[in-house]
């Protein structure tokens, strides 16, 4: 009868944690989702405001003080234009395509760790959704989900160009996602674990950048290419494709694709700077002996400088380079960056078991 | 090409690395509605048909703008004055109906060298932009200058201008010639 009662106490207290911990992580998980699209949406007009710049002009400036509402102002004209379905469309999947590009951008935030723990009455929070302990492959499996949204969308158009776009899509995904695999495991090497939340950990010292160069290259490349960024924006190639895979949409159906990239930058930003550049650690700010809640929210805003930085660095590129001929693109990721990741591989390996090799001779 | 050349990432250094630059130089825009370009003097925009120093219409419907018109953009139906009308026409006759197609002109100013009443010029003012053709054919209401607002056409009318003007039936034998 005692261990019955006991049992009991154990299990309410167990049910009030999972209670606290639901709240707790809807909460997270909305305010990542929430910031996600507010930061894409800003994206939008920096990249409009960036472009300007970069060609002596001004850009947006009519919607509110220094054009700052434009996001508002394109998402209504977006919400307002007719929705067309193509009458030889493919309808269900038509919807679903712009729908999968959409959930598998936002999918990706959830294992980046945003910022170190927080510290509330003795309880710990830690700054991240979820540590699974094999985030790495997580983010992977989305992240290759994503050329589904692609695919779908420009199959269900039934239209030359949207399919030509959607399998130039896809074909570049698939290529440029061995290297950047390759270039991972290279630095899965060097940490020694899959769990983004370690990986920033093990960053405290020297940030991963310094260890793996050309890893830290690759993978940049890779990330432009995954996000159909220029210089490797061919699946919406206006010149050849007149919009790619989303020539026959419309409305927010576009407006979904279009911002599922934007979402995706984003988060490409938020990968480079956890992988490579310390993720939310800045250096000598240990040593500043501050609360461990200020250095959380250092943290975060480090973390968020790092990722405006890169997505800067996409626009920045964008806006300088041209597009890529479709040949040169394969022969660049087939031919360059595979073999250069492979050899980035076998130096990173060589370089560990050094004292062990040296034994065998 | 080298080994460097090859790798191509020196190329795209530099290649950002000078668009890094424009992005702090001044920017080229002029916000049109608020800032406008700066006219050159002698502008040739809108036309005016001026008045005299009585406020009477100095046009005299004699019909050598039209024919100067390279364009044809010009009409007009001459009607002779009626006695007790002295304060509203120079001459005894005068322009009934003055019109120019806005979309046809072609802002010359041949129409203006052309007058021998120094009644037509051509101003700096804009154009409407305007939603119909109909709209764009501008008669004598919007053409002729109003009374108590006088268009400056100063401008215009230049030393070198002024001194063309006094001669200008030599201008016109030698086109005449010509022919």
């Amino acid at each position: 009868m005692r261990d019955w009662r006991g049992s009991f106490m154990t299990l309410s207290v167990l049910l009030y944690d999972i209670q606290t911990f639901l709240i707790y992580k809807g909460i997270l998980a909305v305010a990542v989702f929430g910031i996600t699209l507010v930061v894409a949406m800003y994206s939008t007009y920096a990249e409009r405001k960036v472009a300007a710049f970069l060609q002596d002009r001004i850009g947006p400036n009519r919607a509110g003080p220094f054009g700052i509402l434009q996001p508002l102002a394109d998402g209504v004209k977006m919400f307002m234009k007719e929705e067309l379905i193509p009458g030889t469309s493919n309808k269900a999947l038509f919807i679903i395509g712009p729908s999968l590009a959409m959930l598998t951008a936002c999918m990706t935030g959830a294992v980046i760790p945003w910022g170190p723990s927080v510290t509330i009455a003795g309880e710990i929070y830690p700054l991240q959704i979820t540590d699974v302990n094999i985030g790495i492959l997580y983010l992977f499996g989305v992240v290759s989900l994503g050329v589904y949204g692609i695919m779908i969308g420009g199959w269900a158009s039934n239209n030359k160009y949207s399919l030509l776009g959607a399998i130039r899509a896809s074909s570049q995904m698939i290529s440029y996602e061995v290297a950047m695999g390759i270039s991972i495991i290279a630095l899965v090497m060097c940490t020694g674990t899959l769990s983004l939340a370690e990986i920033v950990e093990q960053q405290k010292g020297w940030w991963n950048v310094v260890i793996q160069p050309v890893g830290f290259l690759i993978f940049l490349i890779c990330a432009f290419a995954e996000t159909n960024r220029a210089p490797f924006d061919l699946p919406e190639c206006e010149t050849e494709l007149v919009g790619g895979y989303h020539t026959e949409y419309s409305s927010m159906k576009l407006g979904f694709y279009l911002f599922a990239e934007y979402i995706n930058m984003f988060i490409s930003s938020a990968i480079i700077s956890t992988f490579y550049f310390g993720g939310y650690n800045m250096p000598f700010v240990d040593q500043l002996n501050l609360d461990s809640n200020v250095l959380a929210i250092l943290g975060v805003v480090f973390l968020f400088a790092k990722i405006v930085f890169f997505i800067f660095l996409f626009m920045w590129v964008r806006w300088t380079i041209p597009r890529f001929r479709y040949d040169q693109l394969m022969n660049l990721g087939w031919k360059i960056l595979i073999p250069l990741s492979l050899l980035n591989l076998l130096v990173t390996g060589v370089v560990m078991m050094w004292g062990e090799i040296i034994k065998l001779f | 090409m080298t080994l460097v050349e090859k790798l191509y990432l020196p190329a795209i250094f530099s290649g950002m690395l000078i668009t890094f630059k424009h992005f702090f130089k001044k920017k080229v825009t002029i916000q049109y509605p608020e800032q406008t370009r700066e006219f050159s003097k002698i502008y040739r925009g809108q036309h005016v048909l001026k008045r005299d120093e009585a406020g009477a219409e100095r046009c005299t419907a004699c019909g050598l703008c039209a024919v100067a018109c390279p364009a044809e953009a010009i009409t007009m139906i001459a009607a002779e004055r009626e006695p007790g009308e002295e304060h509203l026409y120079r001459e005894e006759k005068y322009a009934a109906k003055y019109e120019i197609n806005m979309l046809r002109c072609i802002y010359c100013g041949d129409c203006e060298e052309a007058c021998p009443k120094e009644a037509i010029f051509l101003t700096d003012r804009k154009v409407d932009s305007l939603y119909t053709r109909g709209e764009l054919v501008y008669g004598k209401d919007i053409l002729v200058e109003p009374v108590d607002k006088r268009v400056d056409v100063t401008k215009r009318e230049t030393s070198k201008v002024a001194e063309f003007k006094a001669h200008k039936e030599f201008a016109h034998n030698k086109t005449f010639d010509k022919k």
